[in-house]
């Protein structure tokens, strides 16, 4: 009996962490209203270039299922998108967000991502792999002439970390339990 | 094998999903080294994403406009004396360069220089941006069934914009100047060095290729060379912000562009340019011996009768003044000669052109501004008689310089010069321009 007690719990256990999912207008509609965003806004407020909104939805979708298989691939669709958007070669979003995707549903299914300092440094870990991975490709693959700017990336990367934070919890509401 | 991929099925997939990316990409790449060809998943993302862009900015546009034209009028009446004024201005100034560009004109002809102009331009919208800071590029509302193509300039009536980089039917993604991956070709005004614009990371302008012992200072002037074909030469690209040593030999030179790349709103594709040589406002050709001639001082052809000359002379004295008091910017206007008419001041012509009526603008313009001079020059003429054709027939100039034979040489210099510039070339003087 006192051996049963103790037993260590971790948060890495199944039973301790849940796994949210989400209805089809929320699973289609929230990454194409951060893309439109992410398109339009700029034009009218230049400074909300350094944000971006699907990689900050991949990173909550990816971090609330908890599976790397829906992860991934909602990167990709998301990254492909944005790719298609963009003038570089459809493709580059696409791996750099697979990755994250994956990264952060596998995350998620060991920590628990739910408060608030978490999400912080999760969202700023993720936006630097993500900026690695694409100029990674982007610079040895497509041969694209791309600085890199530590300055820029840090300051984009807190930024992101910060909007991130209160993006989850406005997205929270609409989480399923499964 | 199967309990391996069962074990490591997530990684298994991801690498499935990474490597048909990366095999797409290849294909990509490859297949834009050959031919660059607007995909069709491209066309799809963006016919879905632009027709909310396009009811946005319309209905950005009609509640701005609804507010700007009937709730705040206040200070208009102001405003508008203010702007009458400006144009006044402008006319004066326009006279004047009008003048310059005349001159430019016929010694571009004369050094059979190729002009180029902008003769058609179609005026856009921005509806959208990539919305991403890597990448600096924008959409705007007009495409392949407006007559848009790839790599047509874009432009506003300040400075250059970029280029178109793919076209849609109805849309088409222009990359800017300050995207990293793009590159214009430009010179500073002043001294005529040439470099290569480039856009950095945080989407500034880096004036690049200039070495390190070169004179560049903030405050200098950058205009488009045209030496990347798809510019025309002459447009204002932007400003020198800020010059410290760069990499190796080079100077690390920034710019702030000449339009406000952060807030467009309407943009000009720059659809046909006309490559021509430049006419001659007389209509002839004009030799540099003529120019020569006119420049510096004559020597008489025959002396004249005592009657004669003292007539002559006092008709020129007359000339001289009137066209003095007819014209006081002519003697501003005849400073910059050789010096105006090597600068590449067509281009900003151009600009200005394309949105009336091309360099026929300013033809028009010229004529219209001349007669002010023209008149009082023509009414002192009027009176010499016409047994004096020997003195009329050289000009306001030949007529100053017979009266400045009796002058001392510092004061025969004067009316020849402001003769050549008050005296314009039509109605009398259209006679005995050199041809």
């Amino acid at each position: 009996m006192t051996l049963r007690t103790s037993v260590p719990i971790t948060y890495t256990s199944g039973e301790q962490i849940e796994v949210y999912r989400f209805n089809i207008p929320v699973t289609v509609g929230v990454p194409l209203l951060a893309l439109f965003l992410q398109a339009f806004v700029p034009r009218r407020f230049p400074f909300f270039s350094i944000f971006d909104l699907p990689l900050l939805v991949t990173i909550f979708f990816a971090m609330a299922r908890r599976n790397p298989i829906s992860g991934l691939f909602t990167g990709a669709a998301i990254g492909l998108v944005q790719d298609m958007l963009g003038a570089y070669p459809i493709g580059i979003y696409g791996i750099a967000k697979t990755v994250v995707g994956y990264g952060a549903s596998s995350l998620g299914a060991k920590l628990d991502v739910e408060n608030a300092g978490a999400r912080f440094l999760v969202t700023l870990g993720f936006y630097l792999v993500h900026q690695a991975v694409y100029f990674t490709v982007a610079r040895g693959m497509v041969n694209l002439t791309l600085n890199w700017s530590w300055s820029r990336g840090i300051l984009a990367g807190v930024a992101n970390a910060f909007l991130g934070v209160f993006l989850y919890f406005a997205l929270d509401k609409f989480k399923q339990r499964t | 094998m199967e309990s391996v991929l069962g074990r490591y099925r997530n990684l298994t997939i991801l690498v499935g999903v990474l490597f048909l990316q990366v095999l797409g990409l290849a294909v990509q790449v490859k297949r834009s080294a050959e031919a660059e060809h607007t995909r069709l998943i491209r066309i799809w993302a963006v016919d879905a994403i632009t027709p909310f862009e396009r009811v946005l900015v319309w209905g950005q546009d009609r509640s701005s406009n609804l507010w700007h034209n009937y709730f705040f009028l206040r200070g208009v009446r102001a405003e508008n004396r203010q702007l009458k004024e400006q144009i006044e201005q402008m006319r004066l100034e326009q006279v004047r360069l009008s003048e310059d560009a005349a001159q430019a004109r016929r010694l571009q002809s004369l050094l059979a220089f190729k002009e180029q102009f902008i003769a058609k331009t179609i005026p856009a919208q921005v509806i959208g941006s990539s919305g991403s800071d890597l990448s600096q590029s924008i959409y705007i509302d007009k495409g392949s069934d407006d007559g848009i193509a790839q790599d047509m300039a874009v432009i506003t009536a300040r400075g250059i914009v970029g280029k178109v980089l793919r076209v849609f039917p109805s849309t088409s993604l222009v990359l800017m100047i300050n995207d990293q991956s793009s590159g214009v070709g430009a010179f500073l005004e002043k001294s005529r060095l040439q470099g290569v614009l480039r856009g950095s990371p945080n989407g500034e302008l880096i004036l690049d290729r200039v070495m390190s012992d070169e004179q560049v200072a903030p405050g200098d002037t950058l205009l488009s060379s045209g030496g990347d074909q798809i510019f025309p030469k002459g447009l204002p690209v932007g400003t020198v912000t800020k010059v410290s040593p760069g990499k190796e030999l080079f100077l690390g030179v920034k710019v702030k562009p000449a339009a406000d790349l952060s807030r467009l709103e309407e943009v000009l594709v720059v659809t046909e340019r006309q490559e021509h040589e430049p006419v001659a406002e007389s209509g002839g050709r004009v030799r540099a011996a003529d120019i020569l001639a006119q420049r510096l001082p004559s020597v008489p052809d025959k002396p004249a009768t005592v009657a004669g000359a003292t007539r002559t002379a006092e008709n020129g004295a007359a000339l001289q003044d009137s066209g003095n008091s007819a014209n006081p910017q002519s003697t501003g206007a005849s400073k910059p000669l050789a010096g105006n008419a090597m600068k590449p001041t067509g281009g900003a012509q151009a600009t200005t052109g394309s949105n009336s009526a091309g360099s026929g603008g300013v033809h028009s313009v010229a004529a219209a501004g001349q007669p002010g001079a023209g008149e009082v020059l023509k009414k002192a003429v009027e009176k010499a008689p016409s047994a004096d054709s020997s003195a009329d027939q050289g000009t306001s100039n030949t007529a100053g310089s017979k009266r400045d034979n009796s002058a001392p040489k510092p004061a025969a210099a004067k009316p020849k010069t402001s003769g050549t510039q008050s005296a314009p070339q039509p109605s009398t003087n259209n006679d005995d321009t050199p041809h």
